[in-house]
């Protein structure tokens, strides 16, 4: 198999967890809340998704399950901050921290029952997560290998990207959304019913999160280690690529392509440098702690270049701030 | 009447504590009071990994010691290599009065040994660390690299079989901690012995854990470099899975993996930390004084069963256990170890013979050399080590920092 193409292929399996949780994140804001929870709704869709997924012996229950798992846990989110006017960042926090214990409560419960791994042999689930060849598209050299030759996660990931980001820019209750999360009081006054639309597309971005967290644990045959978890910071990184990616679920797909090159080239890198030391003998002297890096300069860059150019302002304007309909 | 009622009330408090507390003084005069003290980098309540490891190691060696775990053991968990914050750890367990104070990581070091001139009755343990003093302070560490030759010697095994002279080792890190190049030079010098064509091929994390680092690489060695067998220096079992993912073999770490990856574990190489603790904590009960002569600095081995390798598993090639039992044999009676002037060379059936000669590294340096001097890098050139065994000890803890020969580094 060619080396790059089998980058590519790595790169999009362990990245893709970056684009779902991106990708929710970006929903959630776009409804004008932000929700520092993803670490730990992914950490929740992930475990959950896992064993109810392999309980039924189905990939497609557990995608589901863990759509509606961390759904649950955006609908929490939800009720905190759109009902109760709790504090966005402290609520998101808190979620973290909840979802990593529950995560943890629940693995090393069963772990230390003696049921885990054993409990996890799903012939049926463990088979659908495997790649899926997609018919002519896979035969095309390099490409075929690099692109369409991936599990179901990756697939479904770029489609769920692609289908938010026209729902959000073509649709009317996508018009909508974004309007609640520029200026609620204004959605309000034409009759946009702001705490339903706010429940909704918080509980849609956070399911999608957990798909991503799903994907994780897929990705590590759902080992469970008892000191680390699955998700393992990918949630924060998510939130930094909705900046770098503009708060539009197309250039996602591009900002996880850009964080999981670095990512990638951790792994890569030394390979690369071997086969081709003239042209990429320089990857080995890279320290890995700077590939680790790279990517946040790069998001502090695009952060400098958009706020230069300032055409437009791509955050939604009430993100953060809690619409309460007497004060207007 | 309410002012008699209330003082009736407050005398009944009174003495009802009085009984409770008279109770517990009671029933704990009768009981053992020595106090074990054990500071955690992670959770207590882990059920995997390094702290798991040590825990466990603790609770046994406490339980053999006929003590109560659930009173007598005091722990403080996920104290972070921070001087204020293990010094706050050791105030605390000090001042529950524990009698011997256990530190299980590395950066604990130089609290520790403050602590100890500041606690000169209480005493300090210190594992993987380096300091010591001559009354209350000493460090543990085993030779793991004796298990790890052992794996090599399944993993060389099974690379004849397969006809794959390609080995994966996916490590923490390389030659910039002794541990791990030590770890990786006695993997190599095990696989060599018995299938002097093979190559080890070390991919590094630059990181103690990171689960989905350890799966990429495994995959990589195996898919790029084409490696049969996967070895590894790092905390989960990954590498384990992916080798079982791709239909190769593999030797894991730290505990038997074999239940994660039935179908591509050979052997681990694994740590008895309950021997040790056993030691340590019935010397600091019973002789405290002498607990610098009697444990002192610990680096036990196979002799001692701090270090082994878990069951072979139906996996390894027939034959396999017989040969690692004959070098086990030579490692616990002393006749050889790993790090020495003669090598072992094993033949396909199974015939041991020793080679004398000086031991290369990659570079193609004498680092140890004929008449059994240690040789390390410093600025760039090879300088001889004196001092005799314990300093060799120490080569093998501290300062190595060169890989054999068939190793390679990507």
């Amino acid at each position: 198999m060619n080396v790059f193409a089998s980058f590519i292929a790595a790169l999009l399996k362990y990245n893709t967890p970056l684009l779902y949780g991106t990708v929710g994140e970006i929903v959630t804001e776009k409804s004008g809340s932000l929700n520092l929870g993803v670490e730990g709704t992914m950490a929740i869709g992930a475990i959950g998704g896992l064993l109810i997924g392999c309980k039924a012996d189905s990939l497609l229950i557990g995608i589901l399950a863990s759509f509606f798992i961390a759904a649950l846990c955006g609908l929490f989110f939800a009720f905190m901050t759109v009902t109760l006017q709790a504090n966005q960042n402290v609520t998101g926090l808190t979620i973290t921290t909840f979802g990593l214990g529950l995560y943890f409560f629940i693995g090393n419960g069963f772990k230390s029952a003696g049921k885990w791994p054993d409990m996890l042999q799903c012939e049926g689930f463990l088979e659908s997560t495997k790649p899926i060849n997609i018919p002519l598209l896979s035969k095309i050299p390099f490409f075929g290998e690099a692109f369409f030759s991936q599990s179901i996660f990756v697939y479904l990931g770029i489609i769920i990207a692609v289908v938010m980001w026209w729902y959000l820019k073509y649709t009317k209750p996508g018009l909508r959304i974004r309007s609640v999360g520029e200026n609620p009081a204004a959605a309000d006054a034409v009759g946009i019913n702001v705490t339903l639309y706010k429940y909704i597309h918080i509980g849609i971005g956070s399911g999608v999160m957990g798909i991503g967290g799903l994907l994780m644990a897929v990705n590590l045959s759902g080992s469970f280690e008892g000191s680390k978890c699955w998700i393992d910071g990918y949630g924060w990184i998510s939130i930094a690529l909705v900046i770098f990616a503009k708060w539009n679920t197309l250039l996602a797909i591009l900002g996880t392509f850009v964080f999981g090159i670095f990512n990638t080239l951790q792994v890569f890198g030394p390979t690369l440098a071997e086969k081709f030391p003239g042209v990429l003998g320089w990857l080995n002297k890279i320290p890995p702690q700077f590939m680790k890096a790279l990517p946040f300069v790069i998001t502090a860059v695009v952060l400098v270049i958009t706020s230069i150019s300032n055409k437009k302002n791509d955050q939604p304007a009430a993100i953060g701030r809690n619409y309460y309909r007497e004060e207007r | 009447m309410k002012k008699v009622l209330s003082l009736v009330l407050a005398l009944v408090m009174l003495f009802s504590f009085a009984v409770v507390t008279g109770c517990g003084g009671n029933s704990d005069s009768s009981e053992d009071d020595f106090l074990v003290g054990a500071i955690y980098i992670n959770g207590k309540n882990d059920t995997a990994g390094y702290t798991f490891a040590h825990h466990n190691g603790i609770t046994k060696a406490m339980e053999q010691l006929g003590m109560d775990v659930s009173k007598q053991l005091k722990i403080v968990d996920n104290v972070p290599e921070d001087d204020a914050q293990v010094t706050n750890a050791i105030n605390t367990l000090a001042s529950q009065g524990c009698k011997i104070i256990i530190g299980i990581s590395f950066g604990y070091i130089n609290a520790m040994e403050a602590a100890a001139e500041k606690y000169p009755e209480i005493i300090f343990s210190h594992a993987t660390g380096y300091l010591s003093n001559d009354k209350n302070f000493n460090n543990y560490f085993g030779r793991i690299y004796q298990a790890r030759y052992l794996a090599g010697i399944a993993a060389g095994k099974k690379s004849l079989a397969l006809g794959n002279n390609n080995i994966g080792y996916v490590a923490a890190y390389g030659t910039e901690y002794a541990e791990t190049c030590s770890g990786i030079n006695a993997f190599a010098l095990g696989v060599q012995a018995i299938n002097p064509d093979a190559k080890v091929h070390v991919m590094k994390l630059n990181a103690w854990a990171n689960e989905s680092l350890e799966r990429q690489f495994a995959e990589q060695l195996i898919t790029q470099y084409g490696c049969g067998v996967i070895a590894q220096h790092c905390d989960s079992a990954q590498p384990q899975i992916a080798a079982q993912d791709k239909g190769v073999f593999g030797c894991g770490y730290n505990s038997d993996m074999t239940s994660q990856a039935a179908n591509a574990h050979l052997t681990a190489p694994i740590w008895n930390w309950d021997v040790y603790y056993k030691l340590a904590i019935e010397t600091a009960k019973n002789d405290p004084d002498n607990f610098m002569t009697k444990v002192g600095i610990y680096y036990g081995g196979l002799k001692e069963g701090f270090v082994d390798i878990s069951p072979l598993t139906n996996n390894c090639e027939e034959g396999t256990k017989e040969i690692i039992d004959a070098v086990k044999a030579m490692m616990v009676s002393g006749e050889w170890d790993v790090f020495t002037n003669v090598k072992l060379s094993i033949a396909a059936d199974g015939t041991i013979t020793k080679v004398d000669g000086a031991m290369l590294d990659n570079k193609g340096g004498e680092v140890i050399s004929a008449d059994n001097t240690y040789y390390v890098y410093a600025d760039g050139a090879l300088k001889a080590v004196d001092g005799g065994a314990a300093a060799q000890d120490g080569v093998i803890k501290g300062s190595m920092n060169w890989y054999v020969a068939g190793v390679e580094e990507k």
